[in-house]
């Protein structure tokens, strides 16, 4: 039912709503820049990113949202282990992701760790487990890297490491319903 | 003694089979009671996380309500990423009621949140620290750097596991063995994680920074408890040490494989010889 108060959620109104983050608490320390694993490969270090947010600004946002940071966090959660405020930056970015996706606004760099992390769901999907040779030929025949790791895969298949059938799980048809119903 | 719920996730399976090994070893040689969860499924890892919140939740949701089912009150789980996915997943359900009701929704069963969950740490320190006094029959006289990574310490608020900034434990569980821990920098840096295969260079990197350190402060080998930690440093050595334009080989091993070692397990049952690395005869 529509109130007087009803309007559209602004972008800054829906990432709350997503991470349950409040982006106003963060006073720019930069710990969170400083402790970053991947912050000298990112256009956004993390504390740049959070100040981006803060305006409010559409454009800012999606500059956000563009960015190859938000697919480079590892999600090692050094950032916040080391914020005072507390600031949940691997959570805002995990919504960020998938806002991104909704756009269609994705960081062509990211190409590669999308298809990665898409080859790893597929695998899930089928086997409710992962089978690491199921989703290398999913990675492989999304990105066309059909070189990569070849001189890898004869070590790790001496040693026993790569099992060549993955294994399947007896409740399939749960996973398939959890993918179903998570819209996966 | 108390059966505990075993989960490997997948990882426990290909690429870091000897952790799952030497876990196992480990409890045989202890005659300690451990189960495995039975038809678990994977807990989504780092890219449910990345692309889907409800599924990043229920897939490590079927896997608590699983152990439940079966009877459980505590579950080991050795791979630190299962571990934090795990943690964080009961930590929300058993403090979001609406989320929980929806979560148990998707994967259509009940979870009441009573489950304790361990990392592999915590269930040495339980179960196998009491035992290492008398049982110590190899000493192992080597300097170690015990490297933790992230997903076992943090987020610190849910997993309230050790010391964030510089644990103590596998450290103190080292001198039992007879080692002696290095002091250094690199404890809980991250090794690149996930990235493994679709940024390797960012793993070289990351890794090469963590061996170096570890090299420099005399360790003789490297000690993890996370599969990703030790898949990046051992099996991404070549691009680890193309970007350190150095050959380190430095080993790493699992710590239920120095624990073993020192109790005289057999290199073998302790999957030794399934790294890339080589780790010597000590």
């Amino acid at each position: 039912m529509m109130t007087e108060n009803s309007h559209t959620p602004s972008p800054a109104e829906r990432l709350k709503a997503c991470s349950g983050v409040d982006v106003q608490l963060c006073y720019q320390c930069g710990k969170c820049t400083a402790g970053c694993a991947m912050a000298p490969e990112m256009d956004l270090p993390p504390s740049f990113l959070v100040r981006l947010l803060q305006t409010g600004s559409p454009a800012a946002y999606r500059r956000v949202l563009e960015s190859r940071s938000i697919w480079l966090c590892v999600g090692c959660e050094q950032c916040i282990g080391r914020c005072p405020k507390e600031v949940d930056i691997p959570r805002l970015i995990d919504c960020l992701r998938s806002e991104a996706q909704k756009e269609g606004c994705v960081s062509p760099e990211a190409s590669d760790i999308i298809k990665f992390h898409k080859s790893f769901l597929g695998s899930v999907k089928r086997n409710g487990r992962l089978g690491e040779l199921d989703l290398v030929v999913e990675y492989k025949l999304r990105t066309l890297h059909l070189f990569q790791d070849v001189d890898v895969a004869p070590g790790m298949l001496a040693k026993g490491k790569l099992p060549l059938i993955p294994e399947r799980i007896k409740g399939k048809r749960e996973i398939d319903e959890i993918f179903k119903k998570s819209n996966a | 003694m108390k059966e505990t719920g075993f989960y490997p996730g997948c990882s426990l399976q290909a690429t870091s089979r000897e952790y799952n090994e030497s876990v196992r070893a480990l409890a045989r040689h202890l005659s300690l009671p451990l189960r495995e969860i039975e038809d678990w499924n994977c807990c989504g890892a780092t890219a449910a996380h990345s692309m889907n919140h409800e599924l990043a939740l229920a897939l490590p949701a079927r896997v608590l309500a699983l152990a439940e089912a079966q009877g459980m009150e505590e579950i080991v789980v050795p791979c630190a990423a299962c571990y934090g996915r795990l943690a964080t997943t009961h930590h929300t359900l058993v403090t979001d009621e609406t989320l929980r009701q929806k979560t148990c929704d998707t994967i259509g069963m009940e979870y009441s949140g009573k489950l304790k969950i361990l990392n592999a740490v915590q269930w040495i320190e339980q179960y196998v620290e009491p035992l290492l006094a008398n049982a110590v029959t190899h000493p192992i006289n080597r300097k170690m750097a015990c490297y933790y990574g992230c997903l076992l310490v943090r987020p610190h608020k849910v997993l309230q596991f050790d010391r964030v900034e510089d644990p103590q434990s596998m450290d103190r569980l080292c001198a039992l063995c007879g080692s002696e821990p290095v002091d250094w920098a690199f404890k809980t840096e991250c090794c690149g994680a996930g990235l493994s295969i679709s940024r390797t260079q960012s793993v070289g990197r990351l890794s090469g920074a963590i061996l170096s350190d570890a090299a420099e402060r005399g360790a003789e080998a490297i000690i993890v408890a996370c599969p990703m930690c030790h898949s990046n440093l051992d099996m991404r050595r070549p691009a680890a040490n193309r970007s350190l334009g150095q050959k380190l080989d430095i080993p790493v091993l699992f710590i239920t494989q120095l624990i073993g070692l020192a109790l005289g397990i057999p290199r073998k049952e302790l999957g030794l010889d399934r790294h890339f690395v080589p780790v010597p005869q000590w």
